[in-house]
């Protein structure tokens, strides 16, 4: 594999071990509800926490086990999990597409979805805004249309939308 | 024994029935809608609150009684406290109706979900839902007696199945079960149309299933009603099957078994609104109830045709609402 | 036969030139909806339903009301397919099995191909359940009588040791991940005692998490991060794009008759029940990874493997309206919806209803025949338009479609909260796949995991407490023990070599 040599934002390891710990908790916290909506074989069978308790203490033991396993395992330390390009082009995407679902609320679905689309071409696509704002504004009329219009299935709309009327 | 319906609402209604044909219907109203109105639905696909929702979408769109569109958007996540939240939030929003069950005082006791009916403007009722004590027409029960010296023989070893848990079919099996002496299992499913069928196959021994749930099996003959849980009898008197009408089915009363249960089905809008949009539904909803279509579906799912709005409306919401706390609290129903 | 005559008087009615159009916009607009996540078969038999109350009020219109309502069902049968295939992400829940092996026949520029399979067996399964629901119909009915809670466990039971059994795969992880699929199950009102579990006050965790979005999170999102990571751009952009593919496909169909014939059995098996369409699909894909000879290559890209689930799921999907007609239990949400239609056109779904109105019923039927031929025209010859999907620039299509995704996750409960976890699925996804853990079982058990559990309570409930309810008559016990012998078949073989001398 050639990621050695780009280096090596997390090793396997780390990261085996982070998952398996988050896992963990979480079914150490499915345990703890189940014990407190009742986890016993009732009168007329299994109380409400009764599957849940046995799933979340599965979850506990699998991921218990694969702790274990990735600890003792040191080759995993030197396989690189991302490598520091690939962490960086996989966060041009994804701090963006956080970006746009929080301004969802604020912008509107439309809004939002034009400038993330925009962003997009402009940032890794590199297109010219004469490309960019045919496209990007095209692609949210065309939804607009279809749910809005056709279907009558209202999505959140912001400011813009209000000072058009178009809600 | 208690009754389990408060009689008077019924004279309050007949005077506000009365009281709207009286007033003149302003010429037109000053608010409208601006855009899509969504119906709510706190219950699933399928179910008598969805089945009416749709009837009235239908209504409206074809006679055309609003200019804006009404969208129907089912929101039944936690027993309806999904579309019950959304309304609380959407304070203000005249854009936005919901259609109630029994769920709206059912779910907040039962899980402390954080809403009550006080947080919704009351705007009509439309009709009160019946429920029916059915059986499998196979079984020799021909009279509600029959069927539950039968039970009590049983002891527990009959299942009542019926639509969810700890809300209305539960509500009523559990004062059969105290009026009685008798013993159920109860069995929930997702739907009552669901429920109806699998009283067919004969995997639980009887239901109290809405009528237009069970109507379908009642005509083939596979079905059979033993009473209605309401004061007076059905007043539909069409033929259902060869030899019944909805009227010939007794009430539970008559036959020894004294309880009484109605669901509600009505309308609110969310809180903070204002009395000219509140308004503007009720004489929609006025226009809605005056077509044959809507006459003709009450008398499909054989309704009790009660309606109310305004202060009486909310007055009997409220009263219904102390109904089902002390309903809740002896079956203990109630969240821990 | 009484029947061929009832069905050719119902194509009599169906083939009115105004009838044959309603069919094709219907199937079109089923195709729009099914592509785009965010709509579901439901939203557009919904939004037509006023319209089609004028419809219903001139003589013989009630049949163009339905044709056109159902032909946007057929329309969304097909529609899933083709974002699973293209883009890792289903359209509609029951195509999510159809990615496994479709997107990656796409990634190696087989995405025509995948798409021409995919279309094929969903008319294929639609044609075997719209011939039983001709002749079978009154048989066929009361079966679905005999399925009460226990039997519906043992469905679901088979469902899951169909799929899972005891393959490869690193088992404490294939074990975390159903798990997890059960415990996000398990999340919001308990149906059986009506109590809130794993809520923790939280109002957003109230309706639980829907398996969609789970899904479009998961595969979706996790795909466009994880494509990200090797570079720009789908793989396989470089397709053939020609109506060429279609027949080559075509040419190697027939070899899968084996498991076409037995999806479209499970199919329909699974739309009578009604058990739906997508169990329907999973169990299709686990059955025919098991019995086939390439099963081990089964999520390599084998055409095979999109037949399985696809013919299933179409079968189950059409087969599901005769509960629907008969019973008045719908199988699916656009049944539901349906089925509201009938009763405000004045026809009330029942066992009567065949007697009642044979020519409603009879021109359902011939319109289910002429709809799935409609639908299969239409998306065969968008074949190549919809391949040609992948040669736009990745810059462009993955904001799109990461649109489309949030559009698809806000949609199910009209909710914000829903498009915030689809992006943290996205990332859990993309984590996961990266070590290892496999998705399909996490997927599977947010399907199935509620709907298992409570058809066990409640049937241990109404047998109090005993266990041999799962053994109490042929039906359920047939089927549990089939589930049984699936999940155990890996150590029953081992043991029968041991016994035979053969190591």
């Amino acid at each position: 594999m050639e990621k050695g040599e780009q280096g090596s934002a997390a090793s396997v390891k780390a990261v085996e071990i982070g998952v398996a710990v988050v896992i963990f908790l979480f079914g150490a916290l499915v345990v703890f509800d189940s014990y407190r909506v009742g986890a016993k074989w009732g009168d007329d069978g299994p109380q409400a926490g009764y599957f849940p308790l046995y799933v979340g203490l599965l979850i506990c033991f699998a991921s218990a086990t694969i702790f274990v396993r990735a600890f003792r395992n040191s080759a995993l330390a030197a396989e690189s999990f991302v490598s520091r390009d690939e962490l960086k082009k996989i966060l041009t995407v994804l701090v963006p597409t956080v970006v746009y679902v929080s301004l969802i609320a604020y912008l509107g679905f439309y809004v939002a979805s034009t400038l993330y689309i925009a962003y997009f071409m402009w940032h890794l696509g590199k297109y010219a805004w004469i490309k960019i704002a045919p496209v990007s504004i095209g692609v949210s009329v065309a939804f607009f249309l279809i749910f809005e219009i056709w279907f009558s299935v209202p999505l959140p709309k912001g400011p813009l939308e209000a000072a058009l009327g178009l809600n | 024994m208690r009754n389990f319906t408060d009689r008077d609402w019924r004279r309050t209604a007949a005077l506000t029935l009365f009281a709207a044909a009286a007033v003149p219907v302003q010429a037109f109203a000053a608010w409208e809608p601006t855009k899509t109105v969504e119906f709510v639905v706190p219950a699933g696909t399928g179910g008598g609150a969805d089945q009416m929702a749709r009837v009235v979408q239908g209504i409206i769109a074809k006679n055309k009684l609003m200019k804006q569109p009404m969208v129907v958007i089912n929101k039944a996540g936690g027993a309806g406290a999904e579309g019950f939240l959304d309304v609380k939030e959407s304070k203000g929003d005249a854009h936005k109706i919901i259609i109630t069950l029994s769920n709206l005082f059912t779910t907040p006791l039962a899980t402390h979900t954080p809403f009550n009916w006080r947080d919704l403007t009351p705007v009509q009722m439309m009709a009160l839902d019946n429920f029916v004590l059915w059986v499998n027409a196979e079984t020799p029960y021909k009279t509600p007696k029959e069927y539950l010296d039968a039970v009590k023989a049983g002891g527990g070893k009959f299942k009542m199945g019926g639509t969810g848990s700890k809300q209305e079919d539960q509500i009523i099996t559990v004062a059969i079960e105290k009026q009685t002496g008798a013993k159920f299992t109860y069995i929930s499913y997702r739907g009552g149309g669901e429920v109806a069928v699998q009283l067919v196959g004969k995997h639980v021994d009887s239901t109290v299933n809405n009528p237009i749930e069970a109507v379908a099996q009642w005509r083939a003959g596979s079905l059979r009603p033993l009473c209605v849980f309401d004061g007076k009898r059905m007043p539909y008197k069409t033929k259902i099957t060869k030899t019944m009408s909805w009227y010939d089915i007794p009430t539970c009363k008559d036959t020894g078994l004294d309880v009484e249960y109605l669901m509600l089905r009505g309308i609110f809008m969310p809180g903070g609104v204002t009395a000219e949009q509140v308004e503007y539904y009720v004489d929609l909803l006025k226009k809605v109830r005056a077509t044959p279509d809507w006459t003709s579906f009450l008398e499909t799912g054989a309704f009790n045709q009660t309606t109310l709005s305004g202060k009486e409306y909310e007055t009997w919401v409220a009263r219904e609402e102390a109904r089902h706390i002390m309903l809740m609290k002896e079956a203990g129903f109630l969240a821990r | 036969m009484e029947e061929v005559n009832a069905l050719l008087q119902g194509f009599g009615v169906a083939l009115s030139p105004l009838n044959l159009l309603l069919m094709f916009v219907g199937v079109i607009l089923g195709i729009i909806i099914g592509v785009l996540p965010g709509l579901g078969g439901a939203n557009g038999v919904a939004i037509l339903l006023p319209l089609t109350f004028s419809m219903a009020q001139q003589p013989g219109g009630t049949t163009s009301a339905i044709i056109l309502l159902s032909c946007i069902y057929w329309g969304a049968l097909f529609g899933g397919a083709i974002t699973s295939i293209l883009f890792n992400i289903p359209g509609e829940p029951w195509s999510v099995a159809t990615t496994f092996d479709g997107h990656p026949l796409a990634q190696l520029g087989r995405a025509g191909s995948a798409l021409t399979a995919a279309f094929t067996s969903s008319f294929f399964g639609a044609l075997v359940a719209v011939i039983m629901i001709t002749f079978l119909s009154p048989v066929v009915a009361g079966f679905a009588l005999r399925f009460g809670p226990p039997e519906f466990f043992s469905v679901y039971l088979l469902t899951f040791c169909a799929f899972v059994g005891m393959s490869g795969g690193n088992a404490a992880k294939t074990i975390a991940s159903m798990m997890i699929g059960f415990a996000l199950a398990a999340v919001g009102l308990d149906s059986v005692t009506g109590t809130l579990r794993l809520t923790f006050g939280s109002t957003s965790l109230l309706k639980g998490f829907d398996f969609l979005i789970a899904v479009i999170g998961l595969f979706g999102i996790g795909e466009i991060l994880e494509t990200l990571e090797e570079g720009l751009a789908f793989k396989g952009a470089s397709a053939r794009i020609n109506f060429k593919v279609v027949l080559e496909t075509w040419k190697e169909l027939p070899r899968y008759w084996a498991t076409s014939l037995r999806s479209a059995a499970v199919g329909c098996f699974m739309g009578i029940v009604p058990g739906g369409a997508t169990p329907a699909s999973f169990m299709s894909y686990g059955l025919a990874r098991r019995l086939s000879k390439d099963g081990n290559d089964f999520g390599s890209g084998k055409v095979e493997g999109v037949v399985a689930p696809e013919t299933a799921a179409h079968a189950a999907g059409t087969s599901a309206l005769l509960p629907m007609i008969t019973l008045g239990v719908p199988g699916s949400p656009t049944a539901a919806v349906l089925l509201g239609g009938l009763l405000i056109w004045g026809l009330q779904p029942g066992p009567l209803l065949f007697v009642e109105k044979p020519d409603f019923v009879w021109g359902l039927i011939a319109s289910m025949y002429l709809g799935n031929i409609a639908g299969l025209i239409v998306v065969l010859t968008c074949v190549p338009l919809f391949a040609a999907i992948l040669r736009i620039p990745f810059s462009i299509i993955a904001p799109v479609i990461i649109v489309i995704c949030a559009i698809g996750a806000y949609t199910v409960h009209n909710s914000m909260f829903d498009v915030y976890l689809m992006v943290a699925f996205g990332v859990l996804g993309y984590a996961f796949k990266k070590l290892g853990y496999p998705l399909a079982p996490m997927v599977l058990a947010l399907v199935l995991g509620d709907r298992a559990e409570e058809n066990f309570r409640n049937a241990i409930k109404g047998s109090q407490g005993d266990l041999t309810v799962f053994f109490s008559n042929g039906l359920v016990g047939g089927l549990t023990s089939f589930a049984l012998l699936l999940l155990f078949w890996p150590l029953i073989r081992a043991g029968w070599r041991v016994v035979l001398g053969k190591s």
